[in-house]
């Protein structure tokens, strides 16, 4: 696996969105993704920047495109933040929970929308969720 | 006696040669804006900002730019750069305005204090100072953009949402760029009121400039609609893009309770029908 282009981009406030999905939506530009992949990711992108502005008060946003050994390329978004962490990410993962008042789609929503997901948390210290949009997945 | 003099009375004494030197020398930088500011106001504006500086240095003690002595100082130099921020001034013009009375100083301590080693921590201390107020220049004149770019903001979601009658008892909404929760609530509250102005019974929110629908733009519709339905009005949802349509799909939002609509023309037709109403095409009747 290879990074070709690496950029990190710190989310405080909510205008801050709106610039980063602009990043995103270059970064998948930059290696021709479709129109449909391309609004997949971003759609997931702000799903997951949002749940970071809302429960931990923001955090940071690595961007990377990789390109992996069988030609794939994609784009590669790791979302860290200093929050209070989930409790149950089971239920967390589940369709229609919320502890705010959302939707509650905002984590399963995400990971239907990308190739690959993954998240890790640690309750009082924090959350690291990373998802890859492959060009053609 | 001259090694004795203190900046103050160095300052004061030549008030009138610096004020000239530090004019000259703003005016020698080719950053100075005539077509922003005049020679005259200029000439004031400093002997005034001159006038100040010096009282505020009266007691001899540069050292704290925080003390009560220089509150007078900062605030007029605040209001000095808000000033220019707002009128079109770039940092480098507003800060070269401090910088340039700092080389206006030198000149006239050099001349007024003989002793190398005073007039080294003299200028020190000047230099410092200086500095400090420089830096609530730049505090100051950003804060002065940052003032002109919320205005802006402010602007620009007054604009953009617009409620259009297009028909008799038809609304149309065309919404564009982000949906967020403050914009949702402009939105919905410009399109309840003019149902009731209007007694329209079908609104049509338009999200074709809605770069990207993602769970909180459905939840914030949804909120509209299911408002506008208390109101007695029907909502339709139109300009999905196809895009858009799978996105939805898979976020897993579920909007079938809704009447969606690919374009505009499309739920402008559905309007029409619900409304029994019919558009044709006019035939000449000359013929019989």
């Amino acid at each position: 696996m290879i990074v070709l282009n690496k950029d990190t981009i710190k989310i405080e406030k909510e205008q801050d969105v709106v610039f980063f999905r602009n990043r995103v939506a270059e970064y998948a530009d930059k290696i021709k993704m479709g129109l449909v992949n391309k609004t997949k990711l971003l759609t997931a992108a702000s799903e997951l920047v949002r749940n970071m502005l809302r429960y931990a008060n923001g955090g940071k946003v690595l961007c990377e495109i990789i390109s992996h050994a069988t030609l794939q390329t994609g784009v590669r978004l790791t979302f860290s933040d200093q929050g209070p962490g989930i409790p149950d990410i089971e239920k967390a993962m589940q369709d229609g929970y919320s502890t705010g008042k959302s939707l509650g789609l905002g984590l399963p929503g995400a990971k239907r929308l990308v190739s690959i997901f993954d998240i890790k948390t640690q309750l009082g210290k924090g959350t690291t969720v990373t998802i890859t949009k492959w060009k053609n997945g | 006696m001259a090694a004795k003099i203190t900046v103050y009375q160095a300052l004061n004494k030549n008030a009138k040669k610096l004020h000239e030197d530090w004019l000259t020398q703003q005016m020698q930088d080719e950053g100075l804006r005539e077509d922003l500011i005049s020679n005259e106001e200029l000439r004031l504006e400093s002997e005034e900002f001159l006038k100040t500086f010096l009282a505020a240095i009266k007691d001899d003690l540069l050292e704290d730019s925080n003390s009560s002595n220089f509150d007078k100082l900062n605030e007029m130099l605040a209001g000095i750069s808000i000033n220019r921020a707002r009128h079109g001034f770039s940092p480098r013009e507003t800060g070269y305005y401090i910088f340039s009375l700092k080389q206006a100083i030198f000149k006239t301590l050099e001349k007024e204090i003989t002793d190398l080693k005073k007039l080294y921590t003299e200028i020190l201390r000047v230099n410092k100072l200086i500095d400090s107020l420089a830096t609530v220049t730049f505090e100051t004149f950003i804060r002065g953009r940052e003032e002109v770019i919320i205005r802006q903001t402010n602007e620009i979601s007054d604009i953009s949402t617009p409620v259009i009658q297009v028909w008799d008892n038809i609304l149309a909404l065309p919404i564009i760029g982000t949906l967020d929760s403050s914009r949702t609530q402009v939105v919905m509250e410009s399109l309840l009121m003019k149902i009731v102005e209007t007694e329209s019974t079908i609104a049509i929110l338009d999200i074709s400039g809605v770069p990207a629908v993602d769970s909180l733009v459905a939840q914030h519709l949804i909120k509209t609609v299911s408002a506008t339905r208390l109101m007695g009005a029907e909502c339709i949802i139109s300009g999905i893009r196809p895009e858009i349509a799978q996105t939805i799909v898979h976020l897993g939002i579920d909007l079938s309770g809704i009447n969606t609509k690919a374009s505009l023309s499309h739920a402008l037709r559905f309007a029409f029908q619900t409304l029994r109403l019919e558009v044709r095409k006019k035939t000449d009747k000359t013929a019989s």
